[in-house]
């Protein structure tokens, strides 16, 4: 089926602003948009440029904004689209060409939680014991692929660069959660400050947007609890 | 801009991780690659990392390595099986300890499946030994050991191209690599530099392989004249996405699902009848393509049905979540309710970067290496899979040889190297500049696709003399018309096109050299199956192929197979 693919571009050597270019692309059943991006890349304009590798949902690469919500180009059928397909970078992030963004500061973000497991306990000759039920709790959150799908469609995010956002927030949880981590206090005092957890609004444009359909704001929920519990004071 | 470490990493999947968390904890190590870290395609495998814990049912390191010699149709090196499968256990209990989310048994170990050509009392029946979490296991010990990364003193260069290696007089110096975002040229000094570039998939038309799988510093390897092993063995998964190639695990089989033919009857009896659906991989698969040319794939089609619905619903959603979704979305099939239609897709590199067991790149079939060069994970050939792969030994692979390599390469005694020699950076700035200056008129996408149709067509499951003679010729024309490769794009900044028209350039030479190998080698083993050699001929072919390119000559030479307990058998499930 023919769609219509209009993209937003901006090439940063020649454009003083970004500017739409229309494409005709032909997309069969099975296909998925990035199908339709790659075509146009290969075919009628080399230099049209987005991120992209495994195409099947799981490296988290070609996180883009399609019919105004963050998505994965490669997990979003043609089929599933209108005629009209409108393609934009990411909201919220510093644009570097076309559909490409700047994620540094969104991999800053995910560095500053503590995001390891941290346990200094003596190690057993085996692995530590983790029932089904424990591990059961961190089954959502590892699942995260670190696309920014969730953080870029955040309206808290959009207006305080320095808020932690879902992703960040997501991996905290992930090991505030885990039965085997004693990072206890010391990362909850990471996530409490005025850009923290508390931070959040439970708007849920998150989850809506998680291409993994993670309980995104259920994990902030979780941290906003703990932090309150531990005597920790959240934003001001 | 010039850089300078103790270790260089490039890649930043499960071999490149592992590799760097090692050498960190005896020196600055960088890692480069050309995605972001947990962008690697590591984090698409799903099925499990093997290991004989013994966990749910008993089980043997012997065991395990005998299954590993078997499963390679014996052209294993028994040595380095040895080592992996001696790793194994460690290895996964320090990756717990790391925080791997592994699934777990009702009495809080490590949960462990079934999976392809594992077995127990040496082929007697299936054995668990994939340990696993849900089918996400890439993805969970990729994000664990990004996650240690962000504890050790790695410095990480997300989004730089390697270009070139910097080899001379036998020793690497480091490399020269190109900032995706700036166009910048930048030299990486290194006393040792480990390639962990993973796969090469992306040379077949259908394959599992991400779009960033197009083994570049093989392509500069061998270009440089220096030998690549076993290059005729490339492993095609059973069960790929109908037309998309996307992995379905072996796990969906481990877990209970069976093939399914066109006339409504599983088939793998025919073909194992010990361990059926669960033989190795390249048996399933052949067995898959005679069914589907002898006329019963579905409805007469190309491909066959993984049926799933016998597996209890509540274990397709707790242990194979993933599958469940990729079916839903991209074949808009519930598994729970309908077969999935599937068929082989190009999955794994067994050939590779010759290297030993510490991971020391090697430029002869006797054994002399490249000083200050490593190579680990599917890259690399050490060679522990032989002339096919077991499933859940390839993430095992990456983690314990990846380590070894890091471990010798941080230890390498002159750390900072002597430094670059002049004019490594210009040459680089020529190639990109003779690149984008190119006005041949060839788009580098033709090229691409016509390569990988050829390379499905004529080398993928079953291969013979004309098909592979014809392919030789093909591609020779094939690369004269990639010189005149152009590109539209001539920006400096985020030059994607340019990345395409490099890795298409790689990608021709790697069809080249696979081609070649797959002619010179007169037998069938493994995922090497010649329809006019049918047999496996130990008495001419029980060796490793060295391919390698000097003055537009191809030239071969082999390597013995250190066999130390297993006696070569017929092979049969």
């Amino acid at each position: 089926m023919d769609k219509t693919f209009r993209i937003k571009r901006f090439a940063p050597e020649k454009d003083n602003a970004s500017r739409w270019e229309d494409f005709s692309v032909e997309l069969g059943p099975h296909e998925r948009l990035l199908d339709g991006l790659v075509r146009i890349k290969e075919f009628t304009d080399g230099s049209l440029t987005f991120r992209r590798s495994c195409a099947h949902g799981m490296c988290g690469s070609c996180a883009m904004k399609i019919n105004g919500r963050s998505r994965l180009a490669c997990q979003t059928l043609a089929d599933d689209m209108p005629e009209l397909v409108i393609f934009e970078p990411l909201p919220a992030f510093p644009v570097i060409k076309d559909l490409v963004v700047d994620m540094e500061p969104f991999f800053e973000k995910i560095r500053s939680v503590m995001p390891y497991l941290v346990n200094d306990e003596p190690l057993p000759g085996r692995e530590r014991p983790q029932s089904p039920e424990e591990m059961e709790k961190i089954l959502d959150s590892i699942r995260c692929i670190l696309c920014a799908c969730c953080t870029s469609s955040c309206p808290v995010y959009w207006g305080d660069k320095q808020y932690l956002g879902p992703a960040a927030l997501v991996k905290a949880a992930r090991f505030v959660l885990d039965s085997r981590d004693r990072g206890g206090k010391a990362r909850l005092d990471l996530v409490s400050g005025a850009h923290g957890a508390a931070r959040c609004h439970s708007i849920y444009n998150c989850v809506e947007a998680c291409p993994r359909d993670i309980d995104v704001t259920r994990h902030i929920a979780i941290l906003k609890r703990q932090t309150l519990k531990r005597g920790l004071r959240g934003a001001r | 801009m010039v850089h300078r470490f103790d270790t260089l990493v490039i890649g930043s999947g499960l071999a490149g991780l592992s590799a760097a968390i090692e050498a960190s904890l005896q020196g600055t190590v960088a890692v480069i690659a050309k995605l972001y870290p947990t962008r690697c395609h590591s984090s698409a495998a799903q099925g499990g990392i093997a290991a004989a814990l013994g966990n749910e049912e008993p089980d043997s390191i012997e065991w395990h390595v005998y299954d590993t010699v078997k499963g390679g149709d014996y052209l294993t090196d028994q040595d380095a099986a040895g080592t992996l499968c001696e790793d194994a256990i460690k290895t996964v209990i320090r990756l717990e300890h790391l925080g791997v989310p592994f699934s777990r048994t009702p009495q809080g170990k490590i949960a462990q499946r079934r999976f392809g050509g594992h077995t127990r009392d040496f082929g007697a029946a299936p054995a668990r030994r994939a340990c696993y979490s849900a089918d996400r296991t890439g993805l969970a010990i990729v994000n664990t050991l990004y996650e240690q990364c962000a504890k050790q003193p790695v410095a990480f260069f997300p989004e730089y191209h390697v270009l070139d290696l910097v080899i001379e007089d036998g020793r690497c110096l480091g490399a020269v690599a190109l900032e995706l975002r700036t166009g910048e040229i930048c030299a990486f000094e290194a006393g040792a530099t480990i390639i962990a570039t993973g796969g090469y998939g992306r040379v077949f038309k259908t394959t599992s392989n991400a779009m960033a799988s197009t083994g570049d510093l093989l392509g500069i390897l061998y270009s440089k004249g220096m030998p690549l092993e076993d290059m005729e063995f490339f492993q095609f998964h059973p069960t790929g996405l109908l037309g998309l190639g996307i992995l379905v695990t072996e796990g969906a089989r481990g877990e209970g699902g069976v093939l399914v033919n066109g006339n409504g009857e599983t088939f793998m009896e025919k073909y194992a009848p010990r361990i059926k659906d669960l033989a190795p991989r390249d048996m399933v698969s052949r067995a898959i393509i005679t069914e589907i040319k002898e006329g019963r794939g579905i409805g007469g089609n190309d491909y066959v049905y993984l049926d799933l619905r016998n597996v209890p619903r509540k274990t397709l959603e707790t242990r194979l979540p993933e599958i469940m979704t990729f079916s839903r979305i991209y074949m808009g099939v519930d598994p729970s309710e309908k077969p999935i239609p599937v068929a082989p897709t190009a999955h794994y590199a067994m050939g590779g970067i010759p290297t030993d067991r510490d991971g020391r790149v090697l430029i002869t079939e006797s054994g002399a290496a490249v000083e200050g060069l490593f190579a680990a994970g599917e890259c690399a050939c050490v060679s522990v899979h032989g002339a096919n792969r077991l499933g859940c030994n390839s993430l095992l692979d990456t983690v314990v040889f990846g380590r070894r390599a890091g471990m010798k390469a941080a230890a390498q005694k002159d750390k900072s190297g002597p430094g670059m020699p002049p004019g490594a950076m210009e040459r680089a700035r020529e190639t990109v500049s003779s690149l984008l200056n190119n006005k041949g008129g060839v788009r580098a996408g033709a090229i691409k696709k016509e390569l990988q149709e050829l390379m499905m067509d004529k080398c993928s499951v079953f291969r013979d003399d004309a098909g592979l003679r014809a392919a030789a010729e093909k591609i020779e024309t094939i690369r004269q018309k990639a010189g005149n490769i152009s590109i539209d794009d001539k920006g400096e900044k985020f030059n994607t096109e340019l990345l395409d028209a490099i890795e298409t350039i790689h990608l021709v030479n790697l069809g080249e050299a696979i081609v070649h190998s797959a002619l010179q080698r007169t037998e069938s083993r493994g995922a090497h199956c010649r329809q006019d050699y049918p047999e496996r001929d130990d008495g001419n072919w029980l060796k490793h192929t060295f391919i390698r390119k000097k003055d537009g000559e191809i030239h071969f030479s082999f390597k013995p197979v250190s066999i130390t307990k297993f006696k070569p058998e017929k092979r049969q499930y």
